[in-house]
């Protein structure tokens, strides 16, 4: 009898405590996944918006927005006329070439110093360097990524920029022109503010990225494969050649790609350090600009066009940002994932 | 060799000869490794250089109104800039933390394997991949302009956050995979519900990484212009916290226009905002680095590697010059 009350009770109990879990159960994760829906629905956002924006633009512009190499609002005074449903200020012209070209070529320059240099010192940092020596470098490459663009951009206009200007680019620019496309010529060095300025600054910011994943992955290659190429009588050289490169090649390539992507989207220091002239350069050393670099200097006159067709302009440029870092990061997320599943090591994991 | 050969046992023994290795590939060794040690170099100087050379550029002028007084266009301090940044960055973390950390959750918790985790995940890495810029311009386009909320801090709060919660949802996602199975077996094993389980048992040794997410989206936050100059734009005033119609200073549009000014002072606000900004990114950091070791030191499986404390105690207690701890 007693029992059986008991009994009831605690069923009772735990019915309601069943309850209580499961609603509780249902609150987390509808909860949760609320918060995870929000990316996506942000990303959707950001592209709805971009294109809402550059319609008319896109509309008006066409191809020559790909090809021309004038950006112009034109007479900011004049009456707004309406070509093809588009209303815009007389004589605007927007041809992006210019901020194309220089994205993809400071992005290149960068991509080309830092790899050897990222790669070359977590190679020896992994393996003739102490430990001790490696925490410390591995703090200067946190800080190397932590450090905000805009403090790197005035490095770059006060330090680097004169400091290149004045003893290295004279040396090189004399250099017999052994690279193609005579890049290294021209005559006029500048004052250091631009393209191989900007590209060795973004250099710096993508060289953490990389040599962080190189040192990783470094740390994994199995003892057995190199004490196998020692046993084959291969000086250190040769055995990285053979077994820690191939070891570590796609993971680093994977990285390099998304310091890439990175690159490309780099906005404050470039817009410093560039000399943000919204001109093709006419050799290394020119003042030019990017994508990024341009939307940030010139919004503030594109706000003074009443039509606002020179914003309308600006957004269909981050549009094409955007999709330019979209299919690297793409390419860079393939790559390191095939990797990863390849080796179940972590890739391209960020240095800050 | 034949087998006969073999097992008869007439077979020369292999000749182990020290071989020396050739001249050429002696310098070909030496030229790799001067190489490497050149990149390294390329790699420290560059830090080095530029903390030096924004403390070379601060020191002469600095003046410590500049943590009192407000900045008034022509000279004055940064303390508009610094509280800005400050409230900038921590309305961020608290907003994007939110989001990432159950972001996070779910992706690592429910749906670890699913189609829906893998679209949402790769939503989630691809917003990582978007230049900032294009955040700044499209809160400026549908919130500053869209919906007239102006130069503020609700669009800054709201493109930064989105900026930082993949940086967040993955560090979440990568400390709650790496909590043993065990872990959760017991937890379930003793009957717990779901929500209990993660409160108690499983969220718990994640924290660190969690925290470290959350530290390196501060970081970010700190140290980011592109997305904040057309959302937030800039204000010579101290914020009074309100969300909308209020344009908010902050550290890093100091560095970025200041510099150029005409105006000697202003130039050195521009060095001093640069110094102020290393220093707090230096301290975030090291902030991370401390709960890193931190954690190394209280988990369960620390005895992998003793400290150097108790090394030197395992050596003198080994040497007999100490008694056993009982």
């Amino acid at each position: 009898m007693m029992n059986n009350r008991l009994v009831d009770m605690t069923s009772e109990v735990s019915k309601g405590r069943a309850r209580v879990a499961r609603i509780g159960q249902r609150a987390l994760v509808y909860g949760t996944g609320s918060a995870a829906v929000i990316p996506m629905l942000g990303l959707a956002a950001m592209i709805v918006v971009l294109l809402r924006e550059a319609i008319p633009a896109i509309r008006y512009n066409g191809l020559g927005f790909f090809t021309s190499s004038v950006w112009t609002i034109g007479n900011e005074y004049g009456t707004p006329v309406a070509t093809g449903g588009a209303l815009h200020l007389p004589g605007e012209h927007y041809g992006a070439w210019p901020l194309i070209a220089g994205t993809l070529e400071s992005s290149l320059v960068a991509i080309i110093v830092a790899m050897p240099i990222a790669v070359g010192a977590a190679v020896i940092l992994v393996e003739r360097l102490p430990k001790s020596i490696g925490a410390a470098v591995g703090l200067c490459l946190e800080v190397l990524a932590g450090i905000p663009s805009a403090v790197i951009g005035l490095w770059g206009i006060f330090s680097l920029g004169p400091f290149l200007a004045r003893t290295v680019y004279p040396g090189l620019e004399r250099l017999p022109n052994v690279f193609p496309f005579g890049i290294f010529h021209g005559g006029f060095v500048s004052n250091g503010q631009g393209l191989l300025t900007g590209g060795l600054v973004l250099a710096m910011m993508i060289i953490p990225l990389v040599a962080s994943t190189a040192r990783d992955l470094l740390r994994q290659v199995p003892t057995l494969t190199k004490e196998g190429a020692e046993a084959l009588g291969m000086t250190r050289t040769e055995s990285f050649m053979t077994v820690q490169a191939r070891w570590i090649r796609s993971g680093v390539i994977g990285a390099a790609v998304l310091g890439l992507g990175r690159a490309l989207g780099e906005t404050i220091a470039i817009a410093l350090v560039t000399g943000s002239v919204l001109k093709l350069t006419p050799n290394i050393y020119g003042s030019m600009t990017t994508i990024a670099a341009a939307i940030v200097t010139q919004l503030d006159s594109a706000q003074g066009d009443p039509t606002g067709f020179a914003v309308r302009s600006l957004a269909e440029a981050a549009l094409v940002l955007m999709a330019i870092t979209l299919i690297v990061n793409a390419v860079a997320r393939r790559l390191v994932k095939r990797f990863a599943r390849q080796t179940q090591l972590p890739v391209g994991r960020d240095a800050r | 060799m034949t087998l006969e050969a073999i097992l008869s046992g007439a077979s020369p023994r292999p000749q182990v000869q020290k071989e020396r290795i050739s001249r050429g590939r002696r310098i070909v060794d030496r030229a790799w490794w001067g190489a490497c040690a050149i990149s390294l170099f390329f790699v420290v100087v560059p830090v080095v250089w530029v903390l030096v050379s924004i403390t070379a550029k601060a020191l002469p002028h600095w003046q410590w109104s500049v943590f009192t007084e407000n900045s008034t266009g022509v000279g004055g301090g940064l303390l508009n800039a610094i509280v800005g940044t400050v409230v900038i960055s921590v309305g961020t973390a608290i907003l994007a933390g939110c989001v990432g950390i159950g972001c996070g959750i779910y992706l690592a918790e429910f749906t670890p394997r699913s189609l829906t985790a893998s679209v949402l995940r790769g939503a989630t890495e691809t917003l990582a991949g978007i230049p900032s810029i294009v955040f700044g311009y499209c809160g400026y386009l549908a919130l500053v302009v869209g919906l007239h909320w102006g130069f503020s801090l609700a669009p800054a709060l709201v493109v930064l956050s989105l900026l930082v919660v993949p940086y967040i949802a993955k560090s979440t996602e990568i400390a709650l995979h790496q909590v043993p199975l065990a872990y959760r077996e017991g937890g379930e094993a003793l009957g717990m519900s779901m929500p209990y389980l993660l409160r108690k048992v499983v969220l718990r040794p994640a924290l660190p990484g969690i925290l470290t997410g959350i530290i390196l989206a501060l970081a970010i936050s700190v140290g980011e212009t592109a997305p904040l100059i057309y959302t937030a734009n800039f204000s010579n005033s101290v914020p009074t916290g309100a969300l909308i119609h209020e344009p908010v200073g902050y550290l890093t549009y100091a560095a970025y226009t200041f510099y150029d000014d005409p105006i000697p002072a202003a130039q050195h606000l521009a060095a001093d905002a640069s110094l102020i900004l290393a220093a707090m990114v230096l301290g975030l950091i090291l902030c991370s680095r401390l709960i890193v070791r931190l954690t190394q030191r209280y988990s369960p499986d620390r005895h992998s590697r003793p400290s150097r404390a108790e090394r030197r105690l395992a050596d003198r207690v080994g040497s007999g010059s100490l008694p056993a701890p009982r």
